[in-house]
């Protein structure tokens, strides 16, 4: 039951942390499909601090540069998607996707080169991070606390202070609702959405590191994070793009992603039979579920998606 | 040549080429900064890929093998591109591909059924598929690109189940068509003799080439096709010119589904490769139809091209020295590829900017001339 709960809570904190960024940027009007993408190059970022830094630099610091990197290669790699959808105004959706791509790619090519060089008999595509990984947890009994459980209720608090109580935030989500009202007034949009996709590249990278240190302690760069960037839009949507709608929606997801990491330990549920690719469906499952009774009414940022034209009306 | 560059299909051509000239550079600066002593080489033999081997008989042989996976890759860029026209982003495309592979194993492992029969439940399984995101759509207003990638693990998922019932039983791979279910192959109808004998290569790669002209023909010669774009275009307009707007969206992505779907049946029922149960993440074929639909300029000629070319590099990657680099090389510079073709209204933009310019300096010179006499 413990491992429940812990299962739950980590995945709902990578859940919710992505869930925040793709919220800033589609509050900015952007829609970032990219966050799949941005994850893994976060994860790489962080995996590779993790590997390179030396264990005697004490678990606090070693903490801190570990999200430095992931959150400064998200930064970077959410750039790309900037520049191509606001300067000069691609259609996001494949901007997004290419991102998805060429993030699972490039940290592949990037670890097995550097996995290659270290021995040339490695080719695997792997980083492991055993020791640094230790840094990220305390045990409080039989139940084992990740820091970064901490780490997304703080996210969350700023991400809610940032958007509601701002000059900032309210600033932004009016480049999403109606961007040429917004330019009337003196707010330069393409600066505010700017701002929207590189928030979301910090939030979509502390997810990715957050997301590969729950459970595992190394990281096979191959298979991407499974979806988990668009798990984590479908929470968005369920959370009508609200901060404190989107921490609940990310518990019930959460919830259900953890249930395949451990229904084997429920002898109510190894009774009913039912086969270990059938829990790994249900987090897929319950989104659409889900999305199929929230899309209807959705509350979306109005000019999402829509490229900013200066000279449009 | 003017002329020649304001017609919308050497523009796509050129945005095309661009966007391959730059993906390859990309490529090599990042072999550069991985090892610099054989980075030349090695974008050498992604973009030679069957010519590596000296012998022509090799050569042939080994053209035949691109062949088989190039219609399959070609079914998911039609199904992208068809659904694509009509405005939806089918990136359900990758589980449609696995639900197709899915529906035809299972049918001539388990059921004993022929190749025929196989095609046609794997379309029937790829259609009904793709109605599912069309109904959340159409009826639910889900966006289809995140129904259908939750739909991708579902159907990876599903897929590892089911197969694993037809599978060998030391090994997590599904069993050897050739032995246990012979009557599912597909025939060679001759495209084999032509390649020197290479038993993979089968109608599928003919057939994938004439639905890319049909859909090229249902698209642009049909009623149909017009009211599906009418629709992608505007579908408010469409609704009001009395087009069943809801009916359209689903219909698209039955077709898309069932096309993808194909797809998966076209490359698992030539036994070139055997699915394993224990796979763990959403074949990249789908993922590169995506690619291969964009760089054809969206266009289902341009596209039976461009397939080719994405799968002559993605195979050509496995010839990359391995001591220094991986062959995900090629996938590296695919999806740099699929991000530049995100910039290729831009280039048209520009292409057209330019040529206006010219025009206007050529103008104002007439001009000039006129006033001076």
């Amino acid at each position: 039951m413990l491992l429940l709960i812990q299962y739950t809570l980590i995945f709902a904190s990578v859940l919710m942390l992505v869930a925040l960024g793709g919220c800033f940027s589609e509050h900015s009007g952007v829609i970032n499909l990219g966050l799949e993408g941005i994850m893994v190059i976060g994860a790489l970022g962080g995996a590779l601090v993790m590997r390179y830094l030396p264990a005697s630099v004490g678990p606090f610091p070693a903490i801190l540069c570990v999200l430095l990197g992931a959150v400064m290669f998200g930064v970077a790699y959410s750039a790309l998607l900037a520049v191509a959808c606001i300067n000069f105004k691609a259609d996001q959706t494949i901007v997004g996707t290419a991102l998805n791509m060429l993030g699972v790619a490039a940290a592949t090519v990037l670890v097995k080169a550097i996995n290659t060089a270290a021995n040339p008999d490695d080719v695997s595509s792997e980083i492991q991070y055993v020791e640094a990984k230790k840094n990220f947890l305390v045990n409080i009994g039989s139940f084992e606390f990740n820091w970064f459980m901490l780490i997304a209720v703080v996210m969350l608090v700023v991400a809610y202070v940032v958007l509601y109580k701002t000059k900032f935030g309210l600033r932004l989500m009016a480049c999403g609702e109606h961007p040429q009202a917004a330019a009337s007034v003196g707010i330069s949009v393409y600066k505010m959405r700017w701002a929207g996709v590189l928030i979301s590249g910090v939030y979509g990278a502390l997810g990715g590191i957050c997301y590969i240190l729950a459970g595992v302690s190394l990281w096979k760069f191959e298979n991407g994070v499974a979806g988990f960037g668009f798990l984590a839009l479908a929470v968005m949507i369920f959370g009508q793009w609200k901060p404190t709608r989107i921490a609940l929606a990310a518990l019930l997801f959460g919830f259900f992603r953890a249930l395949s990491n451990v229904y084997f330990g429920f002898p109510l549920l190894m009774s009913l039979n039912i086969p270990g690719s059938v829990y790994n469906m249900m987090p897929y499952i319950i989104s659409l579920i889900v999305l199929a009774f929230t899309s209807q009414h959705s509350r979306a940022p109005k000019a999402e998606g829509i490229p900013y034209d200066k000279g449009s009306r | 040549m003017k002329k020649l560059l304001k017609n919308n299909a050497v523009q796509a051509l050129i945005a095309s080429l661009i966007c391959i000239v730059l993906g390859l550079l990309i490529g090599y600066i990042v072999l550069l900064f991985i090892n610099p002593v054989g980075a030349g080489g090695a974008i050498l033999a992604v973009v030679k890929n069957f010519w590596n081997y000296s012998r022509a008989a090799l050569q042939i042989k080994n053209f035949g093998n691109t062949l088989v996976k190039t219609a399959p890759l070609l079914m998911c860029a039609l199904s992208v591109l068809f659904a694509y026209k009509v405005g939806l982003f089918n990136i359900g495309a990758a589980g449609q591909y696995v639900i197709g592979t899915c529906a035809s194993l299972y049918a001539a492992l388990a059921w004993g059924w022929g190749w025929l029969p196989c095609l046609l439940l794997a379309i029937l399984a790829g259609g009904l598929y793709g109605a599912l995101v069309g109904l959340l759509k159409a009826f639910c207003n889900v966006n289809e690109v995140i129904s259908g990638i939750m739909l991708n693990w579902i159907g990876l998922y599903a897929t590892n189940m089911l197969l694993a019932n037809v599978k060998e039983s030391t090994s997590p791979y599904t069993l050897h068509l050739k032995s246990a279910a012979p009557q599912a192959m597909l025939p060679g109808g001759g495209m084999d003799k032509l390649l020197g004998d290479n038993a993979n290569v089968t109608i599928a790669v003919p057939l994938s080439i004439l639905i890319a002209v049909l859909i090229l023909i249902l698209l642009d010669k049909t009623r149909l096709g017009y009211e599906l774009k009418a629709t992608g275009n505007n579908k408010n307009a469409a609704k009001y010119a009395g087009m069943a707007e809801r009916q359209n969206i689903i219909l698209t992505l039955v077709i898309a589904g069932a096309l993808a779907a194909l797809g998966g049946a076209f490359l698992y029922l030539t036994d070139f490769e055997q699915w394993s149960v224990t796979q763990s993440s959403v074949p990249g074929m789908g993922f590169n139809g995506i690619a291969a639909a964009f760089l054809g300029g969206l266009n289902p000629i341009g596209t039976i091209f461009a397939s080719y070319f994405i799968q002559h590099i993605t195979v050509g990657g496995a010839y990359v020295d391995k001591t220094m680099y991986s062959s995900q090389i090629s996938d590296l510079i695919s999806a740099i590829i699929v991000y530049l073709c995100g910039f290729v209204l831009f280039i048209k933009y520009a292409i057209n900017q330019g040529l206006v310019k010219t025009e206007e300096k050529k103008k104002n010179r007439d001009n000039a001339k006129g006033g001076e006499k």
